[in-house]
């Protein structure tokens, strides 16, 4: 039987998915207090947006966390603050404490808590890897078959396995872990979307990856049906459908410069130096062999079906970013109607 | 079964009957845009009889003496360019395996059809085994060096059946991990050799293709020809079973002349990370000449299914069944492969 959350606390929220949560459950008044927690408090906008829910800066690093949940009574934890994108994190090694050390501290607090009675984790579909022996889609199941080799993934492999000798050892709370793929949308900032929103987007030479993402508001909605429900378990998100890469940059309207695989750290070292995009090198792997996952048991167990398919939430991106097609795609239609003259031009009956 | 009948009037010595073509291969490509369906019916008031053939031809003999209607090459040029103008805008769709229709409608099929037609003239006998719809799993045996064998098949699946078909490949590893050759494999519809995507494809109702000799089969010497090697496993059989889909044996002659493998250079291929470094007559002794393929005259027969809906849900569990299912299949290929062979009397003349 789940009942209603009453205190929700939300890490990240300075970051888009964790601050539009927050609105979002905000809004909702049956739930009595929404608490967000960042180490940086959120943008003049972002708390404009978040309307009553209450702004708590504090470390989930540090042990004050366990004292916020006690003191508020906190019954709903949603952990969004997960991050891949360092340039938004302080830098690699720091990315890696928040995800991990975080984490962990925020788990014993919710052990330790005795008000606590749903969690909800929000993780990646990066735990798969990316591999060419890997089959077509992953389920919840699928042993990867490639260890990822660092950053993000692994950071995520690792928290996963906290979460779930959590669960060992508090089995009265449900934790439900949300395995996204890589989001996108007119607003959410992540490395994927600085990635296309490059003007000549390099991709690696003789490889084109299978592409699956979700919309930044259904990565919302997911996270607020999974904090008002009990719904235990592991969780694949995506979006229905899947853009090649190559067509996704087409479809952007951007110019692809493949660059051979041996010479492809060297330019995600420029794109980082540059900070134009920053890449970790289990991301690059990403460009290679891309990833679907199958959401079958999202829809049926969870009970979600994402609004936007992957190609609709990339073109909603293409739109509302108003990135501008470096090659007019009137030109072909010209091109045509030039091809077209000629054709008619030639001497008939050769 | 009234089917089964029409095979052994061929088999006391008779040679296989030339393949019948099917009615205008053109028809059924999808694409085609509104140009070229009134071309069609400006040639349809055209009394003379040659107009069938200008489709055919590829657009010689296309100007006709019509005055208004756009003709033949202005209709290609018309395709063209609409396929050109999808292509680099993106607007064409790719399923969750990266199986890209319009490339290989337009791209892969014709580049496949010369060396399919001209070349290796290949002849299909037993199409009407083949169900039209639904899921089947084809099982051949593999020969030749390079799977020409598999590309082949793909071909008669798609122009020889009454309805087209698009063969879904299960390949080794190696071919997902080469640059070039993993990203086309996946666009035109292949995947992992593993029985998630094995299963997953045969359940969505597509037409499977497999090879269960793997590299023993096509990179067996000469001198084994048409020798089947161990047939895997048996991977396949409980794939087929699990789906309850019916498992067609596909016997193919001529491929294994294709490329005369008399020897093998075991370090060059450690080196190179392949399985084996073939030399044949004119490989690598002519360099580049030597890739070129001997025109073997080839038959490929589908033979009778072999339904496994029949057996009760678990019997992909007992692997007694599926050793001897897969018994079953490989001495009908067996079979199959010494009576065709037993009908040839050249390898180049057929």
């Amino acid at each position: 039987m789940s009942e209603a959350p009453s205190v929700v606390l939300v890490t990240g929220v300075s970051r888009f998915l964790g601050g539009h949560l927050a609105a979002r459950l905000a809004a909702d008044p049956s739930i009595e207090r929404v608490l967000g927690v960042d180490t940086t408090p959120p943008s003049r906008e972002m708390r404009r947006r978040m309307g009553r829910a209450e702004f708590v800066r504090v470390d989930i690093r540090n042990p004050l966390i366990g004292k916020v949940i006690s003191t508020a009574k906190v019954d709903t934890v949603v952990h969004a603050s997960l991050s891949g994108n360092p340039a938004q994190s302080g830098g690699r090694s720091m990315m890696m404490e928040m995800n991990v050390i975080g984490t962990m501290q925020l788990l014993a607090a919710c052990q330790r808590s005795d008000t606590v009675r749903r969690l909800v984790v929000k993780s990646t579909s990066a735990v798969y890897g990316a591999s060419r022996r890997d089959p077509a889609t992953f389920t919840e199941t699928t042993e990867p078959k490639a260890i990822p080799p660092g950053g993000y993934a692994k950071d995520a492999v690792e928290i996963e396995g906290y979460v779930r000798s959590f669960s060992r050892r508090r089995p009265d709370i449900p934790v439900t872990t949300l395995r996204f793929v890589n989001l996108i949308g007119p607003r959410i900032d992540t490395s994927f979307v600085r990635y296309f929103s490059l003007p000549v987007v390099p991709v690696v030479l003789g490889y084109d990856a299978r592409v699956q993402l979700l919309h930044e508001e259904d990565a919302v909605a997911v996270l607020e049906r999974a904090a008002a429900e009990d719904l235990p378990g592991v969780f694949n998100v995506g979006a229905a459908g899947v853009l090649m890469l190559s067509q996704a940059i087409r479809r952007a309207g951007r110019i692809s410069l493949p660059v051979p695989q041996p010479a492809v750290p060297l330019i995600g070292r420029f794109t980082r130096r540059a900070r134009l995009v920053d890449f970790s090198p289990e991301q690059l792997r990403l460009l290679n062999f891309g990833r679907v996952v199958d959401t079958t048991k999202l829809q049926n167990e969870f009970g979600f079906t994402p609004r936007w398919t992957t190609v609709q939430a990339f073109d909603d991106f293409v739109a509302g970013r108003n990135l501008r097609p470096v090659i007019d795609p009137a030109t072909f239609g010209r091109a045509q109607d030039v091809a077209l003259a000629v054709a008619r031009a030639l001497p008939s009956g050769t | 079964m009234p089917e089964a009948r029409v095979i052994p009037l061929r088999s006391d010595g008779g040679r296989p009957r030339p393949r019948t073509r099917p009615a205008p291969r053109r028809a059924s490509r999808p694409g085609v845009g509104s140009l070229q369906e009134r071309t069609d019916a400006a040639r349809g008031i055209e009394p003379r009889g040659e107009v069938v053939d200008a489709v055919e031809g590829g657009g010689e003999i296309a100007a006709l003496p019509t005055a208004e209607g756009p003709t033949d090459l202005e209709a290609r040029v018309a395709e063209v360019g609409e396929f050109l103008q999808r292509r680099l805008t993106g607007r064409y769709t790719v399923d969750d395996f990266g199986f890209d229709r319009d490339l290989t409608e337009n791209v892969v099929m014709p580049l496949l059809r010369p060396l399919y037609e001209h070349w290796f003239r290949v002849e299909t006998i037993g199409t009407e085994n083949v169900p039209l719809s639904g899921g089947a799993l084809l099982v051949a045996n593999h020969s030749g060096t390079l799977p020409l064998d598999a590309l082949m098949t793909t071909v008669a699946a798609h122009d020889d059946l009454p309805v087209p078909r698009y063969l879904r490949m299960l390949a080794a590893d190696l071919v997902f991990g080469l640059p070039g050759v993993g990203a086309a494999a996946r666009k035109a519809g292949h995947t992992l050799a593993c029985n998630a995507d094995a299963e997953a494809l045969l359940s969505a109702g597509e037409l499977v293709g497999v090879w269960p000799e793997g590299f023993k089969g096509i990179g067996k010497d000469f001198a084994d020809r048409y020798k089947l090697q161990r047939f895997g496993r048996g991977g396949f059989v409980s794939a087929a079973l699990r789906s309850g889909v019916p498992i067609i044996p596909c016997s193919i002659v001529g491929a294994e002349e294709t490329y005369p493998k008399i020897a093998d250079i075991g370090p060059l291929a450690r080196l190179l990370g392949v399985p084996y470094f073939p030399v044949t007559p004119t490989w690598p002794l002519l360099g580049p000449l030597g890739l070129v393929p001997l025109p073997s005259k080839w038959y490929i027969e589908f033979g009778e299914p072999i339904h496994t809906d029949a057996y009760e849900p678990g019997a992909a569990d007992d692997p007694m069944l599926v050793f001897n299912l897969t018994d079953q299949v490989r001495e009908t290929i067996q079979q199959t492969l010494y009576r065709l062979l037993a009908g040839r009397r050249n390898a180049f003349l057929g």
